[in-house]
């Protein structure tokens, strides 16, 4: 997937902002959402995915939205059981297209290497495939599944502890006073 | 504040009432108010539920996905094409708040008025070949006290503006606050020799008439104000009307036709209750309030052998002139966050190109605001600039980084009024209960586009003045859905081209009256929120007096 720029000054300026968000949030919060992703790997279960099938989404949406620069991404999240839920229910039409991406991943992971599923290829491999991938319709489908699990309200499965939330900023009160943001602040004459 | 000591009205199974009226969103809601005031028994049949307070949640998924609460998700599919020579294809594209108070419960609130050119453009400008654009059969001056009831009664906030059309009486609140997508686009507009100016909301910004002020909990857009801050229909006229004890709202009762004798008078209507069972709801006279959409549908499902072509239709324009406002806009980032997640949509616009200007060589205008308008699941989907990464590391920290450093300057225009696009009941489709259901037409004119791909220019001129770091956009394109359902039972003098007359009295049934976008001549510079409140205390106004004199 290209990444083009406008400039260079453009990507230093992102990457050196890069997780700001999170420098808002609880440091508890963050260690704990990547430990308890990390102990519940290979021990999930599903409803209307196989284990397979979980293994390998759950690894595909980890890479969606990843957590290796070490803050929560899809899988800390608990994306794939908001996908899980979800063609059980509302997403039921989108059921084929999980199917069809679960074993079109494997199959390809099979092909770099025959013992291998797709989740126990190195995060850089399975870059690859996906890349092989993102033009399939049913990539669209796992994309969209993930920004769904990723930001709905955590009763749908995801957006465990709202890490997806926290991840952008959304705020979680039930109401705000002005000063809003930085620049009404500014204006206002006091800082933020 | 208006409480409900007691149960308010109710009618007894078959009892006649002066007025039933069907829909509860933004006119049904004041028609309510005025006619139970003046003292008529009046029944408003809503064809969706009645939520409570409990009930309100800030649940993107159900409502912005799911179509949870509207017409989405409730068994009424809809065909669509864009032009005559397209073929049909299912899809839902006029879409509404299927709940007691309609839309308006859970609208944005933008509340603008007309000015007094909007009335007769198509004498001073000429009508452009091809279109319907009309002059209204009033004027300003007609609606401006009807206006300023709307401003005084349901409650809105705003400050006075450059552009601003004569007003009886100043706002009665005060501006929300601004947002920092105010500031810099005040700051934008003004280093450009633009005239930034409040949005007038229909949101408290104080307390007012028993409701408190906005809490700026962000989630105006697509859910329910659980502090009952925004001034709609459902927390500002439905109870007054109930209060009355002349009126009964009863949700879950979809009308299906409205009803008429030989002598070609309205008797009532028959209506589905929340069992699916018929019911005939008789009354003296019956008010269309249900929308822009729904309200051509119930005329055209009403056929008769007096009217084949649908029920007060010998113009042939029920269905007709259909028009959305346009909607476009481009996206800024800046660099420090702005967290517009934070209270109302918008705080400032700019109405510099409201006007048509021959010399532009095109029809129409309209204005600019300062916004953001997305939540987390469609920012995830489509808030990034269309280069950036669509999955990866990269696009996991633009996500971060762009969220609260985003806003987008929302452009609104004129729509003009075209014959071609339209409702029509599809001969095959049904819906749910076994009604036809609607199929729509529907091309924006390439004047409204040119109307949109200019202000999108000056927006993004506003937005590099602000000093954005980046902005971005997608292609000014033709529209293939829409929230603002209007034109399609338009007013007018002659009964040969129009559906009602200036007291909204059908032309051809004398007891059956419509007031709700249908009504609109012509579509506004594109929040015509604040035109269907008035036109509905006047029209309100005008039905009580007629029925007074005895002339229903």
């Amino acid at each position: 997937m290209s990444e083009r720029l406008n400039s260079r000054r453009e990507f230093l300026a992102l990457s050196g902002a890069a997780g700001a968000a999170f420098l808002l949030a609880d440091a508890a919060d963050v260690r704990e959402a990547l430990a308890w992703a990390a102990s519940r790997r290979g021990q999930q279960s599903y409803t209307n995915l196989s284990a397979r099938q979980g293994a390998t989404l759950e690894a595909a949406v980890a890479r969606i939205l990843p957590s290796d620069d070490g803050t929560p991404g899809a899988r800390e999240a608990g994306v794939i059981h908001f996908i899980d839920r979800a063609i059980g229910g509302f997403g039921a039409g989108a059921k084929p297209a999980f199917e069809q991406c679960a074993a079109e991943l494997d199959r390809r992971a099979a092909e770099v290497d025959a013992s291998q599923t797709f989740d126990a290829l190195s995060p850089e491999r399975q870059d690859g495939l996906l890349r092989a991938i993102e033009q399939e319709p049913y990539f669209g489908t796992l994309r969209t599944f993930t920004a769904g699990g990723m930001f709905a309200m955590p009763s749908y499965g995801g957006n465990r502890d709202h890490v997806g939330w926290t991840l952008i900023g959304q705020g979680r009160e039930p109401l705000y006073t002005a000063p809003f943001g930085y620049y009404d602040a500014q204006a206002a004459g006091g800082g933020q | 504040m208006i409480r409900r000591q007691q149960p308010s009205r109710r009618f007894g199974a078959g009892e006649q009432v002066d007025f039933v009226i069907v829909g509860s969103g933004a006119a049904g809601g004041i028609m309510a108010k005025e006619l139970a005031s003046a003292g008529y028994t009046v029944l408003v049949l809503e064809q969706g539920p009645r939520l409570s307070v409990p009930e309100y949640d800030h649940d993107e998924m159900a409502f912005f996905f799911l179509g949870a609460r509207t017409n989405l998700s409730s068994g009424q599919p809809q065909q669509f094409r864009p032009t005559p020579s397209d073929p049909w294809q299912q899809r839902n594209v006029l879409l509404y708040g299927r709940t007691v108070g309609g839309s308006n419960a859970h609208f944005t609130a933008n509340m603008w008025r007309m000015r007094p050119s909007d009335f007769n453009e198509a004498s001073v400008h000429g009508t452009p070949s091809g279109t319907g654009l009309a002059d209204w059969p009033l004027t300003y001056d007609d609606l401006e006290p009807y206006y300023t009831k709307a401003d005084w009664e349901l409650g809105i906030s705003g400050a006075p503006g450059p552009f601003d059309p004569p007003r009886s009486r100043p706002y009665p609140m005060p501006p929300l606050p601004v947002k920092s997508s105010g500031v810099l686009f005040e700051r934008g507009a003004r280093s450009l020799g633009l005239h930034p100016e409040p949005t007038p909301m229909a949101i408290n910004s104080q307390s007012y008439n028993g409701r408190p002020p906005c809490q700026h909990c962000g989630w105006c857009l697509g859910f329910f104000c659980e502090f009952r801050a925004k001034s709609t229909s459902m927390d500002a006229m439905l109870p007054v009307a109930e209060a009355t004890g002349n009126c009964e709202i009863r949700p879950d009762s979809y009308v299906a036709k409205v009803e008429t004798n030989a002598a070609g008078r309205a008797t009532g209507v028959t209506y589905f209750d929340g069992d699916r069972n018929e019911h005939f709801q008789p009354a003296r006279a019956v008010v269309l309030c249900a929308n822009g959409a729904e309200t051509p549908r119930l005329l055209l499902n009403s056929s008769t052998p007096r009217f084949p072509d649908g029920l007060a239709n010998s113009s042939g324009v029920v269905g007709k002139y259909l028009m959305f406002n346009g909607n476009w806009g481009v996206s800024g980032l800046f660099e420090h966050p702005l967290n517009e997640y934070k209270s109302v949509q918008t705080t400032r616009m700019v109405l510099d190109w409201y006007e048509t200007d021959p010399a532009r060589g095109f029809y129409g205008g309209g204005g600019i605001d300062a916004r953001f308008q997305q939540y987390p699941i469609l920012f995830g989907l489509s808030g990034l600039p269309p280069d950036a990464p669509t999955w990866g590391a990269k696009y996991k920290r633009m996500l971060a980084e762009y969220y609260n450093r985003t806003m987008y300057l929302a452009v609104h225009t004129t729509s003009l009024p075209l014959e071609t696009n339209g409702i029509e009941l599809d001969p095959d489709l049904k819906d749910a209960w076994g009604l036809p259901c609607m199929r729509v037409t529907y091309r924006d004119h390439d004047d409204d586009m040119s109307v949109g791909r200019f202000l999108v220019e000056r927006a993004s001129e506003i937005l590099e003045a602000a000093g954005g770091q980046r902005q971005w956009s997608l292609p000014v394109t033709p529209q293939t859905s829409a929230v603002h359902l209007l034109g399609t039972c338009r007013m007018g003098r002659d009964a040969a081209t129009s559906v009602i007359d200036t007291n909204h009295r059908t032309h051809d049934v004398p007891n059956l009256f419509i007031c709700d976008g249908s009504s609109l001549v012509t579509s506004t510079r594109g929040q015509p929120t604040m035109t269907i409140s008035a036109l509905a205390f006047r029209a309100g106004e005008r039905i009580a007096d007629l029925a007074r004199r005895g002339e229903i």
